[in-house]
């Protein structure tokens, strides 16, 4: 009797699991809602794209942070009035400090008054995705680093191995640094690492990046580095340009006019 | 074999329970962390890692040194360190724990911890870092814990033992050069950025931890009169003196290397560390006493007659220990972030908070330790 019915159990059982199974596999057909996939449609052809940004830094005035405020604002960057938990995605600096080992002697004044913007380089030679443990931080098909913000878990090294100091770590809760909440961008999560995302949230909607769009200057330039017909890259055959640090191999996607 | 460790005199039970309180502080202090995140600590945006990765590196280096009395007494058949091997590979066990516990209290998101595991990447330092060290902390508990209890039972240890021992002698090796690699790879950090860094870690921790191994053994004998044998223990100071010698020269090698190249980057973390840098001065007498200390205790080491002393063996490795733990642990951390990228100078300072939790952690650490050689001692002596 015991027998039979644990041998019933077992069976119906094996019935139910079979059952469910089998209906997952059609389950698309029956879906409630029919299923548009467009972003399957079109396969990326990963390194087809290389998004780059030119800094026109003759063209930067010192005293204007429009763009740090766009991105930061757009981005939900906490502002927490310390050096200690800084978070920041883009930011200026003095020219020692952004170029620290091209400092040649005698430079001209204006270039040592002058400030220079840092952001992450997006590098084509990633130190940072090369030592994160999760690949919580990686290179996607068109050339931007990116972050997934749920997968980190906050071991830094991202930030040890960054040569460029472009990385900012939530050493707490974010949102209690935000004072003016934007719709725009999702707030982090305290314990996770951030950087600048080139404005992959804005280029799917067909939109430059935010810093680019808010110079008014017009002195950053955005766009495809493999497409020789861009406006960054007759721009890169027509000027003198520097990249950061270009010594360590890393092939940073951003490039300067001094 | 475990009900060995929960007979014990007073002064056993004094000990156990003051490692408790320090734990309970300890896990208060973690506590206060988890809910307001690492902004309790002293680590910000330009020091990234602090205190806590700082004792992960030193103590990988003690979990390696139990090689140095694996190798002679299983390969080499030194009887002499029959009863120094069991406290090596216990300490290892101990010392690999306090490691992982470290890297935890670090994290940012200890929840996601598996998160390596589920994503395996094996183009990442940690991802190596964490198989050896948990390969490393089974090998050492499974080899130490069989052997004992075969022992316990007065019959010879199952022959499956041999093989893992064998082989938690490269995997010493191992988890102090893939620690090494953490640093040496990352590219503008001109401290970690050489080729020594994993020789000098292995170095140092031989010199370290073997000292706090004969630390260790000679604290046994004081409070419950087992000993290990003068004999093992002058064998491990002369490894030890070998293994200092070599670390102090390849510190001094860096030395040159900066300063005769002349290279600004090269120089700078050393010019921070060991004579200031811009007005910042935090860590020159920290670095100056480390090394005065770590080359006196050498001289001790070396002049005729002393290791024999156990109160100069003790001091002396008392020294190398305090030494190499400044050095290579607190320096050598902090040393990689000054200056920053963008060549901007930060100083960094423990909070209390970070202080409880890494005392925690040693007291975590010291309660395994103490319960496993109580369990060792207790087979030994045969009570």
């Amino acid at each position: 009797m015991n027998k039979e019915r644990r041998e019933f159990i077992r069976k119906t059982g094996l019935g139910v699991l079979a059952g469910i199974c089998a209906s997952s596999a059609f389950m698309p057909a029956f879906s409630l809602e029919e299923t548009v996939l467009p972003a399957w449609d079109e396969k990326p052809v990963p390194g087809k794209i290389r998004w780059g940004m030119l800094i026109d830094t003759r063209k930067c005035l010192n005293e204007c942070s429009e763009c740090v405020a766009k991105c930061h604002f757009v981005h939900n960057v906490p502002d927490f009035g310390n050096r200690k938990d800084e978070v920041k995605w883009i930011w200026k600096s003095s020219y020692e400090h952004v170029f620290p080992t091209s400092t040649q002697q005698f430079r001209t004044s204006d270039v040592l008054q002058r400030s220079f913007l840092a952001l992450c380089n997006h590098c084509a030679e990633a130190p940072c995705t090369r030592a994160c443990p999760t690949e919580a931080t990686f290179r996607r098909w068109d050339g931007i680093v990116s972050m997934d913000y749920h997968r980190c878990i906050g071991c830094r090294f991202c930030m040890a191995a960054c040569p460029y100091g472009s990385r900012s770590f939530n050493w707490r809760d974010p949102r209690e640094g935000i004072k003016l909440a934007s719709v725009d961008y999702p707030t982090r999560e305290q314990g996770v690492v951030e950087k600048c995302n080139f404005c992959s949230d804005r280029l799917v909607r067909g939109l430059i990046p935010a810093c680019a769009e808010s110079c008014p200057q017009k002195a950053l330039t955005f766009g495809d580095l493999n497409d020789p017909k861009s406006d960054i890259r007759v721009l890169l055959e027509s000027n003198n340009t520097m990249q950061r640090k270009p010594e360590l191999g890393t092939k940073p996607s951003v490039f300067y006019i001094i | 074999m475990i009900e060995k460790a929960l007979k014990g005199n007073r002064n056993y039970w004094a000990w156990i329970a003051s490692l408790l309180a320090v734990i309970a502080v300890g896990i208060t202090a973690y506590n206060r962390q988890h809910w307001f995140g690492l902004t309790v600590t002293g680590m910000g945006r330009d020091v990234s890692w602090g205190f806590y990765i700082a004792q992960f590196t030193f103590l990988v280096g003690v979990a390696a040194s139990a090689v140095m009395v694996v190798i002679p007494y299983y390969l080499h058949n030194r009887k002499e360190f029959s009863k120094t091997v069991i406290i090596g590979e216990f300490m290892a066990v101990a010392a690999t724990l306090m490691c992982l516990l470290f890297i935890l209290a670090d994290m940012g998101r200890p929840d996601r911890v598996l998160n390596v595991l589920l994503y395996p990447s094996p183009h990442s330092m940690v991802f190596w870092d964490v198989m050896v060290l948990n390969g490393y902390f089974v090998i050492n508990l499974v080899s130490g814990w069989t052997v004992l209890g075969a022992e316990r039972r007065g019959v010879p240890p199952p022959s499956w033992v041999k093989p893992v021992i064998y082989l938690s002698i490269p995997w010493a090796v191992s988890i102090h050069t893939v620690t090494a690699f953490l640093y040496a790879g990352l590219p503008g950090r001109h401290l970690w950025l050489t080729a020594v860094l994993a020789p000098r870690f292995l170095a140092s921790a031989f010199a370290a931890g073997t000292s706090l191994l004969i630390l260790v053994t000679l604290v046994i004998k004081q409070c419950t009169g087992f000993d290990t044998g003068k004999e093992a223990r002058e064998k491990l100071a002369v490894i030890v003196t070998y293994a200092g010698i070599v670390n102090f020269f390849m510190i001094g090698t860096e030395f040159f290397t900066a300063f005769y190249s002349h290279v600004p980057s090269h120089m700078h973390s050393l010019q921070y560390l060991f004579f200031g840098l811009e007005g910042h001065y935090t860590l020159v007498p920290f670095m100056w006493f480390s090394l005065l200390l770590g080359l006196g205790s050498l001289v001790v080491l070396l002049l005729p007659g002393r290791k024999s002393s156990p109160k100069w063996l003790a001091a002396a490795c008392t020294g190398l220990v305090v030494s190499i733990w400044i050095d290579k642990g607190v320096g050598l951390i902090l040393g990689g972030f000054v200056p920053s990228p963008l060549e901007e100078i930060v100083d960094y300072q423990p909070t209390l908070t970070e202080i409880g939790v890494t005392l925690g952690i040693w007291a975590i650490g010291l309660l395994v330790l103490t319960l496993l050689l109580k369990v060792a001692v207790s087979v030994k002596s045969q009570e």
